[in-house]
């Protein structure tokens, strides 16, 4: 099904992927938000894996466990990352991430 | 372990005593810490002369002599070899040392019952007398160098606690700061010479080194510093460590301010124990002083003899009766130097030796006696210059007859103890050298002279109107007088030289009748010359005074020698050398670590900005800088 497609096209869609989620964690204000952000740099890096070992060593399962790896980190961050922002919702009334800047005192 | 191994407790009582009463403090009441103290005093008083006693009878008088160690252990272990060992040493000096310090000790304890009621810091007073007596009975019996080192420090710093006693005095203050001073630099001198003479030795042992065949002393002529042997310079430094504890010229500066201290203090540290310190240095150091470093040892008498006069002629014009008894001290240590530096060794030889010692037991009684009773006067008349004192024997009967007693011993009166002791000195001093002789016997007319000035002033002179007719003092001062008197008049019929002698053999001494008689008649000169002058209230003192003019005042101003010193310290060093240095020391020194300080503080107040607790920010700068990094990597190093 993937005939014909070059790697480079796979690079392409991860960078922008990447890259927008790099502008999605600088300059959203929900904290939710930039934890989305943060799964799709997470996921750009899935496709890089995936990619390189489609081509690079289609006989080998490396980059396919790499890429399980991150997937099954990503749900435990999400999960920590949702318990701390309601924590910062109970104590700050909101989720902006301007408004927790205390540990900075 | 021997017999003697119970001579530990003579100084750990005192310890003892000191622990409990400095840290029971306030909350025992002031006569019970007095009776303490004095109860503790006691017990080591009795062991000394205990102790005396085996030691000098129990084999029957004639023997030899023998160094015992009582008690060693070793205290600090460096390597096999190099170790500090604290001890008891019983030879004829330590144990007479022992009897000395406890019998003026005590005697000081149970004065101060009386002396210092009332006082504030009563307890404090009978801790600070417990440390001084345990530090000086440990410096006696060291059995190396090094202990007696360390009680030399501890003997240091409890004459400057007691110095200054009265802390809320300036003068006070003053003087025990400038005792400390005096006596640490001294014993910078001592700490060099200990190092010198146990790195050729390899020991700090006084078995070893003053063993005068120990095969290192030749080493030690072999090596050479400036002209003069390693053996000499180190004998030199040591003898500075002795001159400064034994405030011997010109060293002597912090003796006369000591008297700033309570009067008993005056008595038990400035005149009987500690400022004999010296002395007991030199003596115990002696073979080696003799043997290989008699350059050192014309040293010791000449300073010794210099000091003595010089203190004698400034004793003659001073009005404090505690000062003229400090120079008196000062002049009577002189002596005991001098007796040292013209002795010989073994036999009849060592006559200087036993002098020496003779004269530092007499000395104890007698001057322990003269300050004990000046305490009295002064608790009488509350004023320490003798101006204000006259008549005074009709108040105070028992304090005139012992004094009295103290002044003959001191001006070598026979049958006094100051005779004996003083006229084995001269004989000492003639065989040596007659210009030495000529000096201790116009010293001896001096002391004779200014002793009964005092006590012509002081219990005749003018009847004086006191505002509160003086009394006797209490039995708990006069009763230490009355023991201390009677150890004036008897003391100098011991048989000395059957007890000590530089060699530890007995030996015999014979008056002679050429010194004994001009020394006596010397000494009934001053006193007449002082009768004259002081028996009644005339105006013959001021007439010559008014002869003597300018030298006296030069006197007067104790030859300037403070003066000296505060131009020498104040003009010459700090000006030249200090601010100099302070200043390098404020601009260089302290600038680089302002400096350092300042840079980092400008530093991080320009980038506290960037803690600004904003997430994203932080990320931001994060991603910068990985791609700068990145693009560093990248351009700069491919």
């Amino acid at each position: 099904m993937i005939e014909g497609i070059p790697l480079t096209h796979f690079l392409i869609v991860s960078t922008v992927m990447f890259f927008m989620g790099v502008l999605g964690f600088f300059i959203r204000k929900n904290l939710i938000t930039i934890l989305m952000s943060i799964e799709l740099i997470l996921n750009s890096v899935n496709i890089n894996f995936l990619a390189f070992n489609r081509y690079l060593f289609p006989d080998q399962l490396q980059g396919h466990f790499f890429a399980l790896i991150v997937v099954g980190i990503a749900a435990a961050e999400a999960s920590v990352a949702i318990a701390i922002i309601i924590n910062i919702y109970r104590r700050f009334g909101g989720i902006e991430a301007e408004q927790v800047s205390e540990l900075k005192n | 372990m021997n017999h003697f191994s119970y001579t530990i407790w003579i100084p750990l009582i005192p310890m003892f005593m000191f622990l409990i009463l400095g840290l029971g403090g306030e909350k025992f009441k002031p006569v019970v810490s007095g009776i303490l103290g004095t109860i503790g005093m006691g017990v080591s008083f009795f062991l000394s002369l205990l102790t005396a006693w085996l030691y000098f009878f129990s084999q029957g008088l004639g023997h030899t002599h023998q160094t015992i160690i009582a008690f060693n252990n070793v205290w600090l272990n460096f390597t096999d070899k190099l170790h500090i060992d604290l001890g008891v040493l019983l030879d004829p000096i330590s144990v007479m040392m022992l009897v000395v310090i406890t019998t003026v000790s005590l005697m000081v304890h149970i004065y101060s019952l009386g002396y210092m009621k009332g006082d504030t810091g009563f307890q404090r007073f009978y801790a600070f007398l417990s440390l001084f007596s345990f530090s000086m009975l440990g410096l006696v019996v060291a059995t190396n160098i090094f202990q007696m080192y360390i009680f030399w420090e501890l003997v240091g710093v409890s004459s400057f606690l007691l110095i200054g006693f009265y802390y809320t005095k300036p003068s006070a203050v003053a003087a025990s700061k400038k005792a400390f001073i005096v006596t640490r630099f001294a014993d910078l001198g001592f700490l060099i010479g200990i190092l010198i003479i146990s790195y050729y030795n390899k020991t700090f042992d006084f078995s070893v080194l003053t063993e005068p065949n120990s095969p290192a002393f030749t080493t030690m002529h072999a090596t050479s510093f400036m002209g003069m042997s390693a053996i000499t310079w180190a004998m030199l430094l040591i003898f500075m460590g002795g001159a400064g504890k034994s405030a011997m010229f010109p060293l002597h500066i912090w003796l006369p301010d000591a008297m700033e201290g309570p009067t008993p203090v005056s008595a038990l540290i400035h005149a009987a124990t500690m400022v004999v310190a010296g002395v007991y240095l030199v003596a115990r150091m002696f073979p080696i002083f003799y043997f290989h470093a008699p350059t050192a040892l014309e040293a010791v008498a000449w300073v010794g003899g210099f000091t003595s006069i010089f203190a004698a002629i400034i004793a003659c014009t001073q009005f404090d009766i505690k000062r003229i008894l400090a120079f008196s001290t000062l002049s009577q240590i002189g002596y005991m130097m001098l007796a040292l530096g013209v002795s010989g060794y073994g036999g009849e030889d060592g006559l200087g030796y036993m002098a020496s010692m003779f004269h530092l037991f007499t000395h104890a009684m007698f001057k322990a006696l003269l300050f004990l009773g000046a305490g009295s006067i002064i608790h009488a008349v509350h004023s320490n210059l003798m101006t204000k004192m006259g008549s005074l024997r009709k108040y105070m009967p028992w304090t005139h007859i012992t004094f009295l007693a103290a002044c003959l011993a001191i001006s070598g009166i026979p049958p006094f103890a100051g005779f004996f002791s003083k006229d084995e000195i001269l004989v000492a001093a003639y065989h040596h050298n007659k210009v030495m002789w000529l000096i201790e016997y116009v010293t001896a007319g001096l002391t004779a002279f200014y002793m009964f000035r005092l006590y012509f002033v002081v219990f005749w002179g003018k009847n004086t109107e006191y505002e509160h007719a003086p009394h006797e003092s209490p039995a708990t001062m006069t009763i230490p007088l009355v023991f201390l008197g009677l150890g004036s008049v008897f003391a100098g019929l011991i048989p000395f030289s059957e007890f000590v002698s530089s060699d530890g053999v007995p030996f015999e001494t014979v008056s002679n009748p050429l010194i004994a008689i001009p020394s006596v008649i010397i000494g009934l000169a001053g006193i007449i010359v002082a009768w004259i002058l002081y028996k009644k209230e005339s105006e013959m003192p001021k007439k010559v005074i008014a002869w003597m003019r300018g030298s006296y005042t030069t006197i007067y101003h104790k030859f300037y020698i403070d003066e000296i010193y505060i131009f020498v310290t104040k003009r010459i060093i700090f000006n030249g050398i200090s601010q100099s240095i302070a200043w390098f020391d404020r601009h260089i020194v302290d600038g680089t670590m302002t400096g350092i300080g300042t840079l980092i503080e400008r530093t991080s107040n320009n980038i506290k900005g960037l803690q600004s607790g904003q997430l994203q920010q932080y990320a931001m700068y994060f991603a910068a800088g990985t791609i700068a990094l990145a693009l560093a990597f990248i351009y700069l190093f491919v």
